[in-house]
């Protein structure tokens, strides 16, 4: 039996068709576009195509919206960077408590150098707090980056309306729309939004490659000066072959946006059920009614996700955890911590993100294999006994904490 | 993923006496706030002898968690509580074939909660001194907290003056810009501003020969500038009141004695991959530095 891969919004393995063709761009296709000769030439026209497809899949109005970038962390910095320095007068950022550390670390960082940022908090299933939001905007705002989608739970967030609320304020909007773009259907052409980050290697391209999308006439200042490469708003060489790969990943997730949503979908949601209706003492976390159609976020309360990932990982299931000892700082998923689950569950977070290319027998085969993995830890676990939780059955497993 | 060791594996996969253990009379529960892992560990001992005739642990924990509990329970079966109480978390994670250094904590809580199952045992109140902060220096595994008080008791000015009190940053130094922080934190609390000037002011330690490739050295300098590595360390290790000797070089593993305090220090193993990082380094090829204890033609090598 071959492994099953479900942390696609880790990473996804890169399309044969997509690799078929990028490779005569290493060999062939070597010329730098922008050499005044045929070798040079022909790569500037796939790149050309490349800038269309993306443009296609994202609904933006204009193919020079889009820059290629070496990443979605390239993308978050060169935003909200160039947003400060084109506004240096507003030292003020709104953000949320749930981002990508791509935003939230260099938000801290900013924060160093005497820029105010304000964290949106969320609920307990991972909804923003829009009333605060709106408090918040101002003229002393730079930049609001807010998440298209979260890339531990799932959970959408309402971009489109609080870039149009961003907008009335007069303030820039950009969005980490890393786990979002393939994923569901975006149309930025009919969106308030100024800027978008993607990243190729989360929708069948390869890694180190990625967009900023930039609205037309929105104020931008370079992260890299330089060459006059993506007209002087990003130097450095094209990265060609994954370009093109990245524009034929465009197309093909534009292909499956319907299948996406129906058939992955309805095999993410098997796997839920299918999970929970055997497993006690355990819950899907973020807003399941309004979340990306591949992710499952299921807290097993009681034990701990790095264990539940050998033993999974034992029997050739890949999926990823919030807790604690996988992130390697030793602090729990702050996605978690902000949605208030307690330490016990949340420790016990597995992330279940699916793709095009799972299959429901896979899904099966997961279902099965779960359960005892849980009982196994459980049984182990001195917040638990038999059958329950030992505070059920009077008395409670209260550790010192050192 | 983590680099765990067979033995790690073998001890969570396998867990030993992870069971609830019937009429114990010594239980220790604890927890670790720096990763919310919990542990309790029950013993069965003999009233007069005072020897341990059975363990058992319950773990809420990762795999090294789990792993460390294990060994933990198939070290002290056997001994009395005063020879238990001796077992050092060193002694854990060396059972275990080490473990990452961002998991050493993890043999520390089976130490505690060996601590307060005696304790209880003994029906006296555990209290635990060790705070435990986010870890700074990976090659020596030095946590914020113990960086921070240190700077304060020192009154310490420069990432190498903490380098020479706790280690820290002596390794492959991408942890300076950490420590720069918390030197900034503490100084700013008497009203100081940290200046990166003063630290530069400070004599380098002289560079090693122009770096060369591995190959292109003869047996005699590559040995002479293995000692010069361990010399240049050798005062950090001094301020702790401990020590390291070269005992021999056989092929790519140096062997060496730690002694003084670093010989029983819970962080020995730590400090020899920190060592074996700057060899590494300096050397432009690998090393592996082993305690001379497990040297393999001394007949006493332990496993």
């Amino acid at each position: 039996m071959s492994d099953i891969y479900l942390d696609n919004n880790a990473t996804t393995m890169v399309d044969p068709a997509i690799v078929a063709e990028m490779l005569p761009y290493f060999t062939e296709q070597f010329g730098n576009p922008s050499s005044m000769h045929s070798f040079g030439n022909r790569v500037g026209q796939a790149l050309k195509k490349a800038r269309k497809q993306v443009q296609t899949l994202l609904g933006a109005e204009h193919d020079s919206e889009i820059i290629f970038t070496s990443c979605g962390t390239e993308s978050d910095s060169t935003a909200i960077l160039s947003a400060l320095r084109a506004n240096p007068e507003r030292k003020e950022i709104i953000t949320s408590v749930v981002e990508h550390p791509a935003v939230l670390s260099l938000c801290e960082h900013l924060e160093k150098d005497g820029y105010t940022v304000h964290c949106l908090p969320v609920d307990n299933i991972g909804r923003i707090d829009m009333a605060r939001y709106r408090q918040l905007l101002s003229s002393k705002v730079a930049i609001v980056s807010i998440m298209w989608a979260n890339n531990e739970t799932g959970t959408l967030f309402p971009v489109e309306e609080m870039a149009e609320l961003a907008h009335a304020a007069g303030v820039m909007f950009h969005t980490d729309a890393v786990q979002a773009v393939g994923k569901i259907p975006i149309d930025l052409r009919n969106s308030k939004i100024d800027m978008l980050s993607l990243s190729g290697h989360k929708l069948h391209a390869p890694k180190g490659c990625g967009v900023l999308y930039l609205r037309r006439g929105v104020r931008f200042r370079p992260l890299l000066r330089g060459g006059h490469q993506e007209r002087g708003r990003r130097a450095g060489t094209e990265n060609s072959a994954s370009i093109v790969a990245l524009g034929k990943a465009a197309e093909l997730a534009q292909a499956h946006l319907e299948y996406e949503n129906t058939y992955v979908k309805a095999m993410r949601d098997r796997l839920e059920q299918g999970i929970l209706a055997q497993v006690g003492h355990a819950f899907a976390t973020g807003d399941v009614s309004n979340r990306l159609p591949n992710t499952c976020n299921i807290a097993f309360e009681y034990i701990e996700g790095e264990a539940i990932l050998m033993l999974l990982n034992k029997q050739g299931i890949a999926a990823s955890s919030g807790s604690a000892c996988t992130s390697g700082s030793l602090e729990p998923s702050h996605v978690m911590r902000a949605m208030n689950i307690p330490y016990t569950a949340a420790h016990g977070t597995i992330r279940f993100s699916l793709s095009r290319y799972n299959t429901p027998e896979e899904i099966e085969r997961v279902i099965a294999a779960v359960p005892p993995v849980v009982a196994k830890l459980r049984k182990m676990s001195p917040y638990w006994s038999d059958n329950g939780p030992v505070g059920e059955s009077g008395r409670a497993f209260a550790p010192t904490y050192a | 993923m983590w680099d765990y060791s067979e033995k790690v594996k073998d001890h969570f996969y396998n867990p030993r006496n992870a069971r609830v253990l019937e009429g114990a009379n010594g239980v220790g529960d604890v927890g670790s706030i720096s990763c919310g892992d919990a542990l309790r560990l029950m013993l069965l001992v003999d009233p007069e002898s005072e020897q341990i005739l059975d363990a058992g642990f319950q773990t809420f924990g990762c795999g090294s968690a789990i792993a460390s509990s294990s060994a933990l329970t198939e070290i002290i079966k056997g001994m009395t509580l005063d020879e238990a109480l001796r077992v050092s978390n060193q002694d854990i994670a060396d059972y275990l074939e080490g473990l990452p250094p961002e998991k050493m904590h993890c043999s520390v809580m089976g130490r505690e909660a060996l601590q307060a199952a005696v304790a209880n045992y003994r029906g006296e109140e555990w209290k635990d001194d060790h705070e435990e902060g986010a870890l700074v220096c990976k090659c020596f595994a030095v946590d914020a907290v113990l960086i921070e008080e240190t700077i304060r008791a020192n009154d310490l000015r420069s990432v190498e003056e903490v380098t020479n009190y706790t280690k820290a940053g002596g390794g492959c130094s991408s942890c300076h810009e950490g420590i720069e922080e918390i030197l900034g934190k503490v100084l700013a609390e008497k009203g100081e501003v940290f200046n990166p000037a003063a630290a530069a002011s400070q004599p380098k330690p002289a560079p090693a020969i122009a770096a060369t490739t591995g190959g292109g050295v003869s047996p005699f300098q590559r040995i002479k500038r293995i000692e010069r590595v361990i010399e240049s360390i050798r005062p950090q290790l001094r301020a702790d009141g401990g020590d390291v000797q070269i005992v021999d070089v056989v092929d790519k593993t140096v062997y060496v004695n730690m002694t003084g305090a670093c010989s029983g220090c819970q962080l020995a193993s730590a400090t020899l991959g920190g060592i074996q990082q700057r060899l590494i380094e300096d050397l432009g090829e690998f090393i592996k530095v082993v305690p001379a204890s497990k040297q393999p033609v001394s007949l006493g090598a332990g496993g």
